[in-house]
């Protein structure tokens, strides 16, 4: 569960954005699309805290992981200076991640800005199914891993939020307008809330298979502490669940967003 | 060499318990290391009826501390009773049940029930300051600590621990009022009342707006609180707020804590628990100690 991992690769992929691969053999054998781990981003006791970071790939055979994480704060801010032959301590796999999709089904996803990471690890393992993949950014110069996402989906569609590339606006409006015409057996969707909200409307509304990933500030990461929740359906009533734990992924029908 | 020792009848073969709150029921950390290594456990806040806890966020990251406001969520005593007792009795380990209500009636209540339960000591959170009604209302004056303590006391065939706030003027006439009224030992400290704002969207960061402050940030006021306290009261004192090794430890008994909890540093590290066990046999080895009991008080001043 606690791995000190070795940093095989590091890549600026894009203005504050970087991908990383790590070697541990048991975190890339156990990981299943929509798990996380959680990075000690250093031994000091400023951002002391470990930081989520949603698996984005992983292969058993090299032993190696591969994540990748946006600058925001102190936390990733320090991560980011990591160099190849440097360890990180890592716990995880952890989470409940997607439910794969079954052979022949037509599947989407519906990612937005980090969330999309997880997401190419959901269709990389989807195997004999139709694939096609929303991917939302703000501008052109954010857009990363076009290449690895065409190789894993039938159809790509991106959008920027200035039109500097693809649809210009939300993701979700090519998306509503697929619906139109299409009805995939199960859609997946990770990113902002307003986003993954409309996504999960439209397949409510539309009796269509719906699981969502969600974000929270964490504390164990493991399910102890209590502090990650998010607000679920419990018959008629209300009740919080883990993220770290009972999550990320969660059936649409249960998030009250 | 012993490490063992004996809170007022509360056996612990080690005195290091994992903090209420911060561990659950132990399921979680079990898969990190087993059990057995520990002191005892102190579980989560137990109310009389189960409790969905305040909207998040609930954690706030700051300099080496957080700010949580789970306001005690919790399935209530009832399900921990019938789910969580049996688990826990697989390890030879103390539990330590802590329970919060909104009147002295729930205090009551819980502690009855939890008397004819299969635990080994009831912990009386009267400082959590993640709760609108009760909780830290009867914790913040001595009247309050002596109110719900002599209540409870009455119904409690446990060993009874009270665990106080900091956020009091004076944490000692604290600590003499729940002596005063039966408690057979003070667990200190729960943690400080805080707030944290995003500064980019003008809003606080946590949900309920303040929380409770843990982590190393807290330890000094910890260390002094429990000096200040194990002075004043003859009952034991257990020690906690900051401790994320064996050296913080030491520095607690050395203060005059017969016991230690930890919490937040948990989140760090998974293993701090059984580390700290390990570092303090080492210490005791360094320093000629043959039994851990010598080390509380052992301060020199
Ligand atoms: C399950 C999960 C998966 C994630 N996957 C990815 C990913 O693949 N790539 C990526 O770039 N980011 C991901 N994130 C978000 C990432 O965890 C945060 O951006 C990161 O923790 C920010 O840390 P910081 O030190 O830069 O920011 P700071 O603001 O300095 O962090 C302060 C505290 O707040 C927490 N925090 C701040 N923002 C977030 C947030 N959005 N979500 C959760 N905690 C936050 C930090 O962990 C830290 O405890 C994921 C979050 C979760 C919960
Ligand atoms: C997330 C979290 C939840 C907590 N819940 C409780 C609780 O239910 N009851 C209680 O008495 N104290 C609770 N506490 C306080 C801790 O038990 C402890 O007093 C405090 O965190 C200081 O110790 P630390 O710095 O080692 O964490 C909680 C603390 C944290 C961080
Ligand atoms: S972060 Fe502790 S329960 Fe999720």
């Amino acid at each position: 569960m606690n791995f000190d991992v070795v940093i095989e690769k590091t890549e600026k992929l894009a203005e504050n954005i970087y991908f990383l691969r790590l070697r541990s053999e048991r975190i890339s054998a156990e990981a299943v699309p929509g798990q996380f781990v959680n990075i000690k981003c250093h031994d000091g006791l400023d951002a002391f805290l470990r930081r989520p970071i949603s698996i984005m790939r992983a292969n058993p055979a090299e032993k190696t992981f591969d994540i990748v994480y946006m600058v925001r704060g102190k936390g990733t801010r320090i991560l980011s200076c990591l160099e190849c032959g440097d360890t990180a301590d890592c716990v995880g796999p952890l989470g409940r991640g997607f439910t794969l999709p079954e052979k022949g089904e037509r599947i989407c996803v519906i990612g937005g800005g980090i969330g999309v990471f997880p997401l190419l690890f959901l269709l990389e393992r989807s195997k004999d199914v139709h694939k096609t993949a929303f991917l939302g950014f703000r501008t052109r110069d954010m857009i990363v891993l076009q290449k690895d996402f065409e190789k894993v989906s039938d159809r790509l569609v991106i959008s920027t939020d200035d039109g500097s590339f693809g649809h210009k606006g939300l993701i979700t409006n090519p998306f509503i307008e697929y619906l139109q015409t299409e009805k995939p057996d199960r859609v997946y969707t990770c990113g902002p809330l307003p986003m993954m909200k409309a996504v999960a409307e439209a397949c409510i509304e539309r009796n269509i298979f719906c699981e969502v990933s969600m974000e929270q500030r964490m504390g164990c990461g493991i399910g102890a502490c209590l502090v990650c929740v998010c607000k679920v359906r419990h018959n008629d009533d209300f009740g919080y669940e883990r993220i770290c734990r009972d999550g990320p992924v969660f059936s649409a029908e249960k998030i009250i967003f | 060499m012993d490490l063992s020792v004996n809170i007022a009848g509360l056996k612990l073969k080690n005195p290091i318990i994992a903090a209420s709150g911060t561990f659950g029921f132990g399921r979680e950390f079990s898969e990190f290391f087993d059990l057995n290594l520990m002191g005892g456990i102190s579980v989560k806040g137990l109310t009389l009826n189960p409790r969905k806890g305040n909207a998040p966020p609930r954690i706030a990251e700051t300099p080496a501390g957080i700010l949580n406001s789970v306001g005690l969520q919790n399935p209530g005593v009832h399900a921990f009773i019938r789910d969580e007792i049996p688990f826990l009795r697989r390890f030879d380990t103390a539990i330590i049940a802590n329970i919060a209500g909104n009147t002295v009636d729930d205090y009551c209540r819980i502690a009855e029930i939890l008397s004819d339960a299969d635990i080994d000591a009831i912990e009386l959170n009267v400082s959590c300051p993640n709760v609108k009604e009760g909780c830290l209302m009867f914790g913040s004056t001595a009247e309050g600590i002596s109110k719900v303590t002599a209540a409870v006391r009455r119904v409690c065939k446990k060993t009874l621990i009270v665990k106080l706030s900091p956020n009091v003027t004076d944490i000692t006439e604290m600590a003499k009022a729940a002596e005063d009224s039966g408690a057979d030992s003070v667990s200190l400290i729960n943690t400080l009342l805080g707030m944290a704002i995003d500064i980019n969207t003008k809003k606080p960061i946590l949900g309920n707006v303040m929380g409770g402050l843990s982590g190393p940030a807290v330890k000094p006021v910890a260390v002094r609180m429990v000096y200040q306290v194990s002075k004043t009261v003859k009952i034991p004192v257990i020690g906690m707020g900051g401790i994320s090794g064996a050296e913080d430890a030491v520095e607690f008994l050395l203060a005059g804590a017969s016991a230690v909890m930890i919490g937040t540093a948990g989140f760090v590290n998974p293993y701090v628990w059984v580390e700290t066990v390990e570092g303090l046999k080492r210490y005791m080895e360094r320093h000629g100690f043959e039994k851990v009991t010598e080390l509380t008080g052992a301060l020199l001043d």
